[in-house]
């Protein structure tokens, strides 16, 4: 069973305050950084928070643990704001599943 | 639809009739299931993107207080204030089984610090005490997040999977069982008539002789 902990990937602006609330943070710059980070972090941690940039740069390695139930990696969005990919993310969900989306306009039917 | 290279015997299309009967039930049942599966799906979805839409709100608030407080504080003192955080989250992970989908569950045990603040006060401003003390009511928030959107990841998946063996079992397994099984009812029928028409003809036969 892997450990419970936490951790926090994005830039520096946006990770550092979750350090003050007791999360593991590693702030990364660059892309072959954040991708090299998340790839490490997986195999250790059973939850790892990604700024949606990070999600973006380090998206195959993300994938690749997306069918499993550990670790959970959850796009959050930076300090400069959100990019919807979370949203985004839930209408690629409901499309697989159902074959149409059924939240049109981002309202509920 | 083609139909299967067998041998037209009585033995096989015993064999045959029984793995229709099969794939007939297991269509039906997978079929039940991606129902269910759906209903439930939806249940979480919606919850997903109830919290999504919080938490992205919440969060953004939060990270801009604590933008707000780096801007007026130096750098240094705010690396120096939270370097050692007081409290460290661990969580308990478990993981529950979903319509035979295991899927994670966090429990937070959260390791009681002496405070939530891990610094003097007399040093930072307040609005990094506002940061933290909302980015920390949002942690139980964001960790329910993480656990429902992984179940949908994981439910959209294992729905389209399902699909794809329901929609074997209906457009190619069921139809060339009966395509071969009709082939071979046809074959034997045919193999009967041959021998009652051979028989009445050496039946004549013989009668004429006499």
């Amino acid at each position: 069973m892997r450990e419970g902990s936490i951790a926090v990937v994005g830039d520096k602006d946006s990770v550092l305050a979750f350090k003050a609330i007791g999360l593991d943070v590693f702030p990364v710059e660059g892309e072959m950084q954040a991708r090299e980070t998340v790839h490490t972090l997986a195999r250790t941690y059973s939850v790892i928070f990604v700024t949606e940039k990070v999600a973006l740069q380090a998206e195959t390695y993300i994938k690749r643990y997306k069918s499993r139930a550990y670790p959970v990696i959850l796009p959050i969005p930076s300090a400069e704001g959100s990019m919807h990919l979370g949203l985004d993310g839930i209408n690629a969900n409901v499309e697989k599943a159902i074959g149409a989306n059924v939240f049109v306009d981002g309202k509920e039917d | 639809m083609a139909k299967l290279n067998v041998n037209p015997t009585r033995m096989e299309l015993r064999r045959l009739k029984t793995r229709l009967k099969t794939a007939t039930r297991g269509h039906k049942l997978l079929k039940d299931k991606s129902d269910e599966m759906i209903r439930r799906f939806m249940l979480y979805i919606r919850e997903n993107k109830r919290l999504r839409e919080e938490v992205e709100g919440e969060l953004s608030g939060a990270l801009k207080n604590f933008m707000l407080a780096r801007a007026v504080s130096s750098d240094s003192v705010i690396e120096e204030a939270i370097a050692m955080p007081s409290t460290k989250v661990t969580l308990d992970v478990s993981s529950q089984n979903v319509m035979s989908v295991d899927v994670p569950v966090f429990e937070i045990t959260k390791q009681e610090g002496s405070a939530l603040y891990p610094y003097s006060f007399a040093t930072v401003t307040g609005e990094l005490d506002d940061a933290v003390a909302s980015l920390s009511a949002l942690l139980p928030k964001l960790l329910k997040l993480a656990e429902v959107e992984k179940t949908c990841n994981m439910l959209a998946d294992e729905i389209e999977r399902n699909r794809r063996r329901v929609n074997a079992l209906e457009y190619v397994m069921i139809p060339q069982l009966e395509e071969t099984i009709k082939y071979i009812t046809m074959k034997l029928d045919e193999n009967e008539r041959g021998t009652i028409t051979r028989l009445m003809k050496v039946k004549s036969m013989l009668e004429n002789k006499q």
